[in-house]
């Protein structure tokens, strides 16, 4: 099967071709100020080399940081209105309470809070008042907006209120883009009503995104299904996606993390992907990236929902050494590294100078390091040591020790021994493990819910067709489909069995 | 009706808390907490929102109140889970106040915090803020403990009934007798589940100059000075653990690793044994720490060395932010301090209620730390 996998960056956009598991072509041009002449410099390269007689490209998968850029840049999103389906609950605490300021001026909200919502046990808080939705949609429709994001109380355990007060929005605003918090999040209402919001605030940029991309496939002549990565290492079709581009925020360290996993042929291993500013140390279980299970900020706002568990560290290739006192960071040149660091003609002194004086890589005028005393040079090697060994440590879930695989720009930075690690493996191609790890991936679906009054089996059985049913809507075929992830916990603390429920499905894209 | 109310104190008196003061308060209160008491994040949202409404959060010395001035403390009560996700009205604690007030005919004067450890740091001064009452700067316990009877007001002779309790939707539950503080939780808890499991308790109110004499003194000043240290030595990239300790005459016993950690329910309570490796000057030892909800007894090498009451407070060893016990994971890295209790917490009447034997360790004998004093001396 042949596939092309672009992955967006800040700094790179890298693209690849393969067939089956071979590469046959890979690109790394600069991410362009528009981002998509970039792109499209990319995918003329490497579809530049398919004959006109050659079997045609099967699928493309692009992996972005659009969505995330635009949330921490305050850009490009647009302007929403909340629901909370919950009151006399949280009415002290009103939606986009905790968001930072000029964020929450960026998409300028309006804010409704109406009767209704669900309690524990999956009875009603109090009844919902169809008349209090009909009148915030009025003012909603009234205002201009339709994209809309409505959040309810234990809505992840019993959806009604969600889903009839959409239907209310829908009567009044016709073209009203939804999102239901419940499809997003977990417990945790101001969290999951966060990743509602911001969802909402995503969805035009999704949508000319999405078109951008299909543009930019059409002039490069490729008709195939195009897909974006997501957060949890799959894909799910571009239309798909676009609805949803929160579950793009961490699509770049998943990609690399699955890019590594391919290069390596290993599905357990840790992985530490050196970049320009910081890393991030993540870890691959069967192949995927662990999941995290607590709260993650973007951009401000706490969410909690599906991302990967990454840990950052503040050590890059620009990363700026304190001449003085060898100590390390916290400050980057970040891409102005070609300018400023001393290899390179600057008169900063970054990690990578330290690496080029110690012979760790070639790159720039070694000369231009000479003068470091190599005492110096072996105390910031031994402290970049410790700041890896370190965060290694604890992103491991057990003392024993696992294979640490390192990508990405900086990646000369990680030592060859790493206690705790039983190897650090180093991979050909490493530059490009984003867009290989996008154009290897595999469609998924999840349900994550909480369930009550009704059975073990019967709740199993429930979260399993849901999960596959949400595979398929993103592009997987059914037969292919296996459930990797089965997690059932009873909710101790609470009376009625209730218990949470989380089922996982992945399968191979669907070829028509 | 309550009769109008008469200041019992002189308001040139109360600090005025600022939003600086509750985000250090925040993180003080954490710490404080020992790996228990709840979150305070959502407490701090609601008093944020109640100062953007233009409530004030005044705190004030016990000593600077009229000794005859009526007290109540007020807390949360339910499971966490149920508060992150049906969040509070917001009036639940203002509610309770009334109540009281209509049940002792009489104007409340001012509020007292019975946990100045997590949550329950920040919940009796948003009703303080809503209800125009100064906070008083004590608590009960000068830490978190897990139950109600486990105040310094209720050791030293407070009866905690009559009591009120509000949930969202503005029940009110009158609880007008416990024979025993215990029967008290257990009629709470059972009425907490019927109110969907989160609900505010005020407890009876007492009088200013018992809250003076058997309260935790200087509460909010010190979780407030903790935090803003810990603020102040990240800014500056001090060491924020170091600032903790200067403050509160406590020592950092132990740096290490989280190699183990095993968890259980024992009696509706999350229990767990915690293991370290050493590192740094600790290299080579091992320590473990005993878990229910809080941390209660460390050992160095399988030698007890701090128990409850004293506090046993881990820290993020980069950040100096507190670790709580359900965030605790294999690989994290720890800095262990243990912070002398206060004297009201060590006498024998004291140590029935919160000593080692309270918590299921009747082998294990208090032994105190040099106090801050003593140690200065």
């Amino acid at each position: 099967m042949k596939r092309i996998g672009i992955d967006v960056g800040g700094t790179n956009t890298d693209a690849v071709l393969i067939d089956g598991d071979t590469i046959l072509s890979s690109i790394k041009v600069p991410t362009t100020q528009d981002v998509m002449s970039g792109v499209k410099a990319a995918l003329a390269h490497v579809s530049g080399r398919i004959g006109p007689s050659d079997r045609p490209i099967d699928a493309v998968m692009i992996g972005t940081t659009h969505f995330t850029n635009a949330v921490v840049e305050r850009a490009r999103l647009e302007r929403v209105a909340a629901i909370r389906v919950a009151l006399p609950s949280g009415s002290s605490l009103p939606p986009m309470c905790d968001w930072p300021e000029d964020l929450r001026a960026a998409v300028d909200p309006l804010i409704f809070m109406v009767h209704g919502g669900h309690e524990y046990d999956g009875s009603p808080l109090v009844p919902m008042i169809p008349d209090e939705i009909r009148e915030a949609a009025m003012k909603i429709r009234d205002a201009g907006i339709t994209s809309i994001a409505i959040s309810a109380t234990f809505s992840p355990l019993t959806t009604e209120c969600e889903v009839t007060a959409a239907e209310i929005v829908r009567s009044i605003i016709p073209d009203a883009r939804i999102t239901l918090s419940h499809t997003l999040g977990r417990i945790g209402l101001l969290e999951r009503e966060n990743v509602a919001l911001l969802n909402a605030a995503l969805q035009s940029l999704g949508k000319t995104t999405v078109q951008a991309f299909s543009d930019a496939l059409r002039e490069a002549s490729i008709s195939a299904p195009f897909f974006l990565t997501q957060n949890d290492g799959t894909v799910a079709l571009a239309d798909v996606a676009a609805s949803n581009p929160v579950h793009s925020f961490a699509s770049g360290p998943t990609n690399s993390m699955r890019g590594a996993a391919f290069l390596t042929g290993l599905s357990d291993a840790m992985v530490v992907d050196v970049g320009g500013t910081t890393s991030d140390i993540g870890c691959l279980v069967g192949g995927f990236p662990r999941e995290a299970n607590n709260i993650v900020h973007v951009g401000g706002v706490r969410t909690l929902f599906r991302m990967p568990d990454l840990l950052p560290i503040a050590l890059g290739g620009g990363t700026i050494i304190d001449t003085e006192t060898g100590k390390i960071g916290l400050r980057s040149v970040g891409h102005r590294i070609l300018s400023e660091a001393r290899v390179f003609g600057g008169s900063t002194l970054t990690t990578s100078d330290v690496a080029v004086a110690a012979g760790l890589i070639k790159m720039g005028d070694r000369d231009r390091v000479r003068d470091l005393d190599p005492a110096f040079v072996e105390a910031c090697l031994a402290r970049i040591r410790d700041m890896v060994t370190n965060s290694f440590d604890q992103m491991k879930t057990s003392a024993e020790d696992v294979p640490l695989i390192a990508v990405g720009g900086g990646a000369f930075l990680i030592p060859d021994r790493i206690a705790g690690a039983s190897e650090v493996l180093r991979v050909e191609n490493a530059g490009v493990a984003n867009a290989l790890g996008a154009a290897m991936a595999q469609v998924s679906g999840e349900v994550d819910q909480v369930f009550s009054g009704v059975s073990r089996d019967e709740a199993l059985t429930t979260a399993e067709a849901g999960a596959q049913n949400a595979a398929v809507a993103s592009g997987a075929g059914r037969e292919s489909l296996k459930t990797v992830e089965v997690e059932d916990i009873p909710v101790a603390y609470l009376p009625g069995g209730a218990r949470r429920v989380r089922v996982r499905v992945i399968g191979d894209i669907a070829f028509n | 009706m309550p009769e109008a109310r008469k200041l019992k104190y002189d308001e040139a008196h109360v600090r005025t808390l600022t939003v600086e003061d509750l985000d250090a308060l925040e993180i003080g209160a954490g710490i404080l907490g020992t790996g228990g008491g709840g979150n305070p994040y959502q407490g701090k949202l609601l008093a944020l929102e109640a100062m953007k409404a233009g409530y004030e959060m005044n705190v004030l010395a016990t000593d600077q109140i009229a000794p005859d001035a009526l007290c109540m403390s007020i807390g949360g009560i339910g499971a966490p889970v149920v508060g992150v996700e049906r969040l509070r009205e917001g009036r639940e604690g203002l509610r309770c106040l009334r109540a009281m007030e209509d049940l002792i005919r009489a104007p409340i004067d001012a509020m007292v915090c019975e946990e100045i450890g997590g949550a329950n740091a920040i919940n009796p001064l948003v009703t303080a803020a809503l209800g125009g009452l100064p906070m008083l700067d004590c608590d009960g316990m000068g830490r978190a403990f897990p139950e109600m009877q486990m105040t310094t007001f209720s050791i030293y002779g407070h009866s905690s009934t009559p009591s009120v309790m509000c949930d969202l939707h503005g029940n009110v539950v009158i609880f007008n007798h416990a024979v025993s503080e215990v029967w008290h939780e257990r009629m709470a808890r059972a009425c907490v589940v019927a109110q969907g499991g989160g609900a505010m308790l005020a407890t009876a109110p007492m009088l200013a100059h018992f809250v003076h004499r058997y309260g935790i003194p200087k509460s909010y000043t010190k979780a407030i000075a903790i935090g803003e240290a810990v603020i102040k030595a990240r800014k500056a990239q001090e060491d924020p653990i170091a600032a903790v300790c200067a403050l509160e005459g406590g020592r950092r016993i132990f740096n290490g690793k989280i190699t183990d950690l095993k968890r259980h329910l024992r009696g509706g309570f999350a229990v767990g044994d915690l293991e370290l490796a050493g590192f740094d000057d600790c290299i080579g030892q091992v320590a473990g720490v005993a878990i229910q909800n809080e941390f209660l007894i460390f050992r160095r090498n399988g030698k007890v060395e701090v128990t409850v009451p004293d506090l046993i407070v881990l820290l993020d060893v980069d950040t100096g932010y507190p670790i709580t016990t359900e965030m605790l994971r294999y690989g994290q890295r720890v800095a262990v301090l243990a912070i002398p209790c206060h004297d009201l917490l060590r006498s024998a009447q004291a140590l029935e209620v919160v000593g080692p034997k309270a918590f299921g360790y009747p082998e294990i004998t208090f032994t105190p730390l040099p106090s801050a004093v003593r140690q200065a001396a």
